[in-house]
């Protein structure tokens, strides 16, 4: 990697009326394990059941019930934890975080405090402007979800759905390392990216399976960073930067007023765009954390870790690094292509079928631009990568011009079929007989005589419009450079 | 090591607890007097002993991620003093 990493940051500085702030953010995200059952009890964990009808009583919080903790879950925070370079800690503990809330049944969550399962970590999170950043994690750690309180169904009543309840998440704290709304959109990227290659969390935040708590403050450059805010449960990356927008400036214009900043949890109203305090939670801080009793610590064992380790798959930062050596591709494409596993196998079939720059090429500009009008996606793509490849190929091989390929490939993506096979049937090999790109020059020559004076005259650029002529004349199929060589030999001739 | 009527206080709004007031300076002695009793354990050694979570060592019991439990919506909400459709129903609380 060519790159420079950067590991501390410069910062957005954001100019207010009495000078310049910084805007410091660290994210708190909540992943759910892509389990079949609970972190505790064996109820399902599917997505939009019927009410109340996966949940145990364990997940109830019935009098004598006893959680159970799911191994499946602790080995996915294990491989999440190796995914992030993380340390993964031996012996962890499970604690009680006491809060009184109508969707949180036990009076407490089960949760870790000051053991969690994974340690310190790093994401390298990639912006836009090519530079790429470290953010550190600070610690993952297993938890049980909450349930679901809906307030619009009834006028005077709220009603809970315990579905959710005690879903097993990971929430990943990072650093306080992040610096503006549009790297913490990329930092939550990233680690969606992460997560769905390791195949621990399916990473669909519409629905839920990430969600964010983002903590803001505002500080002078340099000196100690400030009171920080607490925005709960964001939902969508629109959203986060949304809410990180306008908490700085709330937090701005308090401090140039001379007011002081009120570390609290705020909640982002996305249909007004704006932040405000959730009184209910403000002395929800007194947590009461201690170990729970009716859960021993969970030991780990090397062989596990191990086992885990050697299945890992290759992560989207050392598939970018190779796609670039590899293939000779840019960081910005070997990026688009690792987004998705799916996407990068795709194109490593394309690649290893004809070239590795044009198959990236086409598939970024032609295949995306072209699933993207048609609201499919790379998995369901009309055109095989078998069949992509041989096209590409053709192109490579001169066969067929990059004008002809569009066609064919629109030809493929519409009906399917075999592009050597299309470009048989069709009669559209690229024409590199010389003598037969000669005879269109010739016509095209002797058919525009005033423009062939016009040439002699002093106007070269109407080569490119002679070059034009002789590729309609022969229905795209002349080789264009041999068009152009041709063209200008025999002008310059006259 | 005492508490106060303030501690006392706080703690039992944490804990969902009424207490009336004339009975808040009472409290306070009483689980003051339990702290300094528990606080005789400060006169072990305990230098060098890892934090024990029992008095022997106990493996935490682990399960297979199979669904096993669940699709009784009836009785999960049978002991609630209200429910609609399935759902608790609850005084609103809006955020």
């Amino acid at each position: 990697m060519t790159e420079k990493l950067e590991s501390t940051a410069k910062g957005t500085i954001i100019e207010g009326m009495t000078g310049p702030w910084e805007l410091i953010i660290g994210l708190e995200v909540h992943a759910q394990v892509n389990s079949n059952s609970k972190l505790f009890s064996g109820a399902a964990t599917d997505f939009g059941s019927d009410p109340n009808t996966q949940v145990s009583l364990v997940d109830a919080a019935l009098p004598g019930m006893l959680p159970v903790i799911n191994e499946y879950c602790v080995e996915q925070a294990v491989r999440t934890g190796l995914g992030l370079k993380a340390q993964i800690n031996k012996e962890s503990v499970f604690a009680r975080k006491n809060y009184f809330y109508a969707d949180l049944p036990q009076g407490y969550q089960i949760s870790q405090f000051d053991k969690p399962i994974v340690g310190r970590g790093q994401v390298i999170v990639d912006l836009k402007n090519g530079t790429r950043r470290i953010v550190g994690i600070e610690r993952l750690h297993l938890e049980q979800d909450a349930g679901k309180s809906m307030h619009d169904q009834h006028p005077s009543l709220t009603y809970v759905d315990l579905n959710r309840s005690g879903v097993a998440l990971m929430e990943i704290v990072s650093d306080p390392d992040i610096r503006s709304a549009e790297e913490a959109a990329a930092y939550v990227e990233k680690l969606r990216t992460i997560l769905v290659y390791l195949g621990t969390c399916d990473g669909v935040m519409a629905r839920g399976s990430m969600r964010a708590d983002v903590n803001v403050s505002v500080r002078r450059p340099g000196e100690e960073l400030g009171t920080r805010a607490e925005i709960k449960n964001v939902n969508s990356l629109r959203f986060m930067r949304q809410a990180i927008e306008f908490e700085a400036q709330r937090q701005i214009d308090i401090l140039e007023d001379g007011g002081s900043i009120v570390q609290e949890t705020r909640l982002f109203d996305a249909s007004k765009g704006e932040t405000r305090s959730m009184r209910s939670k403000e002395n929800a801080h007194d947590y009461r954390y201690f170990p729970d009793p009716d859960l021993p610590p969970l030991i780990l064992d090397d062989g596990m870790i191990e086992r885990i380790k050697a299945t890992l798959p290759e992560l989207p930062d050392e598939k970018k690094a190779r796609f670039e050596n590899d293939y000779g591709l840019s960081a910005y494409d070997a990026g688009v292509l690792v987004a998705d596993q799916e996407t990068a196998a795709y194109y490593e079939n394309v690649a290893s079928a004809s070239d590795p720059k044009l198959a990236a090429n086409w598939i970024i500009t032609e295949l995306f631009g072209r699933l993207n009008k048609s609201e499919k996606t790379i998995t369901d793509s009309p055109i095989s990568a078998a069949n992509l490849g041989k096209l590409v190929g053709l192109i490579k091989d001169n066969t067929i011009s990059g004008r002809i390929a569009k066609d064919v490939f629109e030809i493929m993506f519409n009906e399917g079929g075999d592009p050597e096979q299309i470009v048989e049937d069709k009669g559209l090999k690229q024409v590199t007989d010389t003598g037969e790109i000669e005879g269109f020059a010739d016509q095209v020559i002797a058919d525009n005589p005033e423009k062939v004076a016009e040439y002699k005259g002093g106007k070269d650029k109407l080569l490119g419009w002679f070059v034009g002529q002789l590729m309609k004349a022969s229905r795209g199929k002349a080789n264009p450079q041999m068009a152009n060589e041709l063209l200008k030999k025999k002008l310059d001739e006259l | 090591m005492s508490v106060d009527k303030e501690t006392v206080r706080n703690i039992a709004r944490l804990a969902r607890i009424r207490v009336d007031e004339d009975a808040l300076e009472p409290l306070a002695k009483e689980l003051s007097t339990i702290l300094t009793f528990v606080e005789q354990l400060d006169a072990v050694n305990t230098d060098g002993v890892e934090p024990q979570a029992g008095g022997r060592t106990m493996a935490l019991q682990q399960r297979a991620d199979e669904v096993t439990a669940g699709g009784y919506p009836e009785k999960v909400t049978g002991n609630a003093p209200k429910s609609e459709h399935n759902f608790f129903a609850v005084p609103k609380v809006v955020e």
